[in-house]
């Protein structure tokens, strides 16, 4: 497996109607390893998002470029209007799979479809994939709901529903726009032993955005801060939260540890900090 | 609310004003109609539009074809200008078995029928094609974006001269006619159906591995599905609009043409009849499209 690199990127959003460009990120150098589990923790609007489509493939940066082992990852043209479909080098790829913020399950597929669309795609057969579905969901715990439209799902299950499609699709990468956010605080605990255990067994490269302070701890293996306008990186942490508790199988404990709760504090005070000097709008 | 008060008020002062109080009153009634009001479960409060409203339909078509009734029989107006419903309905039954101008009912209405949906099918493989590809191509969208443009507002009788001159005054210039009114509206509904597609879809078909031909496929023809369709809808809506002015010209069979002679010899009841076979005829497909809808796109506004 090869290691994720963002080499000076900036993007900078064009000016709507003649409006203000946006510099949504802003000279961003960082590096994916093998096998890490990385954490972006950021007030809304700092370029979380952004950063993680530049990954993606799904826009083209600025400046700078990105790099995915050997292979430049270009991203798509940019789209202005939505869906032109202009020539694409690279871009988006299966050995990135990407879990979205919303919108994008596919109406007209019933919940086990939607799951197993991405192996229909690269041609594998109905019985195999059905199969490889199924397991995810049962993970995810929507084995009772195969057959159910998404469009009236909830919107916890819906997110369930697009974790279980990208992990049934098996890619070397995971791209989680805050996976878990609209989850009760059970199953969004259940969900993150889930994704952590998936990450150990697979050691696939993850990178996870999230707003909750205590999940961006006890999951990431290095957790970066950013802050806005412009969208940098200010703080980077090295953890071993999850570590810990992959060996003591007690994620109240692990929580409650007297590092977690200072390195809580820790990073609170810092976003809270960002606030007051960046002043929320 | 400040409603409510002024017609407190007015009950107040008016000395007749009890039954006013027990019954609501009519600005009560049409407050409470235009209001959100309560809803079961699994509708959703301030929808627009909400709730059933077939009843009143039937009301409305019922109290007009019972004052057409009252009018006519009563003789307060001339029949040459609105004939009796039962008149009309002899009538039908004259054209259905023994014919008018030449032709019977049935031989007018295949006739019409075979024009406007011939123009309709013809519309469907050639329409929707062109408009999805000028969704997702720039190059079919700057070619044909301007031509369709152009013609579009124009009213069919404006080029139907040109359309005659061109091809003559047989069947084919009658069904180009029609062809060319359902284009236009079918064209751009697919071309809007292929720009509403969500981008987040396509961006998880492509980090899922697909190729650009899948996601045209799998993604973008599914989502303009529900567009498709109501383009459909509009497009045979203006093809039954043009077949009057396509039946203007050497025809000698179709509806629009028995309503055309009928109205050159002042017989009004075959005018309205005409009017009420094209009216039940539209009207039945598109309650076979809206089934189709329902069927095909369940998902549709959700
Ligand atoms: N397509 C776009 N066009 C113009 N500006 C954009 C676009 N997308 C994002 N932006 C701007 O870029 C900045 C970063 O947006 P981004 O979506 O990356 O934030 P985020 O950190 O993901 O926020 P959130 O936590 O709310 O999801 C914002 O100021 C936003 O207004
Ligand atoms: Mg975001």
């Amino acid at each position: 497996m090869s290691r994720l690199q963002i080499h000076d990127v900036s993007v900078v959003y064009p000016g709507i109607n003649g409006g203000e460009q946006v510099r949504a990120l802003s000279d961003i150098n960082f590096t994916i390893e093998p096998g890490e589990f990385v954490v972006a923790l950021g007030a809304s609007g700092c370029g979380k998002t952004t950063l993680l489509s530049l990954m993606a493939g799904f826009i083209s940066p600025t400046e700078g470029y990105l790099t995915l082992g050997d292979s430049q990852i270009d991203g798509l043209p940019r789209v202005a209007c939505g869906v032109d479909l202009a020539d694409q080098i690279d871009g988006p790829g299966k050995e990135r799979g990407v879990v979205f913020q919303k919108h994008a399950l596919l109406p007209w597929l019933n919940v086990i479809e939607n799951t197993e669309f991405g192996l229909k795609l690269q041609g594998v057969g109905k019985a195999e994939r059905r199969q490889r579905a199924a397991s995810f969901l049962k993970l995810v715990g929507l084995e009772d709901f195969h057959r159910h439209p998404v469009y009236q799902l909830s919107g916890g299950m819906q997110q369930r529903v697009g974790i279980a499609r990208a992990l049934t699709n098996d890619p070397k990468m995971l791209l989680l726009d805050e996976p878990l956010g609209a989850l009760d605080a059970l199953t969004r605990e259940v969900l993150q032993e889930l994704l952590l255990d998936v990450w150990k067994e697979t050691q696939k490269m993850m990178f996870f955005i999230t707003h909750s302070v205590e999940e961006a701890l006890f999951m990431a293996s290095r957790l970066i801060i950013m802050s806005p306008r412009p969208g940098r990186i200010t703080h980077e942490f090295e953890l071993d939260f999850n570590e810990r508790f992959l060996e003591c199988r007690d994620a109240r404990k692990v929580k409650s540890m007297p590092e977690f709760i200072e390195m809580r504090e820790q990073v609170l005070s810092i976003i809270h900090g960002d606030e007051a000097a960046g002043g929320l709008h | 609310m400040s409603a409510t008060k002024a017609l407190d008020a007015k009950a107040a002062i008016s000395p007749a004003g009890s039954p006013q109080q027990s019954s609501p009153t009519l600005l009560q009634r049409l407050k409470k109609i235009f209001s959100a009001g309560p809803v079961m479960p699994g509708e959703s409060y301030g929808a627009p539009g909400r709730g059933k409203s077939a009843a009143i339909s039937l009301v409305t078509a019922s109290a007009l074809l019972l004052l057409w009734f009252v009018t006519t029989t009563a003789g307060w107006i001339d029949p040459m200008f609105l004939p009796s419903p039962v008149a009309v309905l002899a009538r039908f039954w004259e054209v259905l078995t023994e014919g008018f101008a030449n032709a019977t009912l049935l031989e007018h209405t295949g006739w019409s029928m075979m024009r406007v949906f011939g123009a309709f099918a013809l519309a469907l493989v050639t329409a929707v094609p062109i408009g999805i590809l000028m969704g997702v191509n720039r190059v079919a969208r700057g070619l044909f974006d301007p031509i369709i443009e152009f013609y579009r507002p124009l009213p069919p009788l404006a080029y139907l001269p040109l359309v005659i001159i061109w091809l003559g005054i047989g069947e084919v210039s009658k069904v180009v006619l029609i062809y060319m009114s359902i284009f236009a509206p079918m064209a751009l509904s697919a071309r809007a159906g292929v720009r509403s597609v969500a981008i987040e879809q396509i961006h998880a078909a492509y980090s899922m591995g697909a190729s650009r031909w899948q996601v045209i496929r799998h993604i973008i023809l599914k989502s303009a599905l529900p567009e498709i369709l109501t383009g459909m809808r509009i497009g045979i809506g203006f093809g039954w609009t043009t077949l009057v002015a396509a039946e203007m010209v050497a025809a000698q069979a179709g509806l629009g043409f028995m309503v055309l002679n009928a109205a050159e010899f002042l017989v009004t009841d075959v005018v309205i009849m005409g009017i009420v076979v094209i009216g039940i005829i539209a009207y039945l497909f598109d309650m076979l499209m809206r089934y189709a809808e329902r069927k095909l796109v369940p998902w549709k506004g959700k």
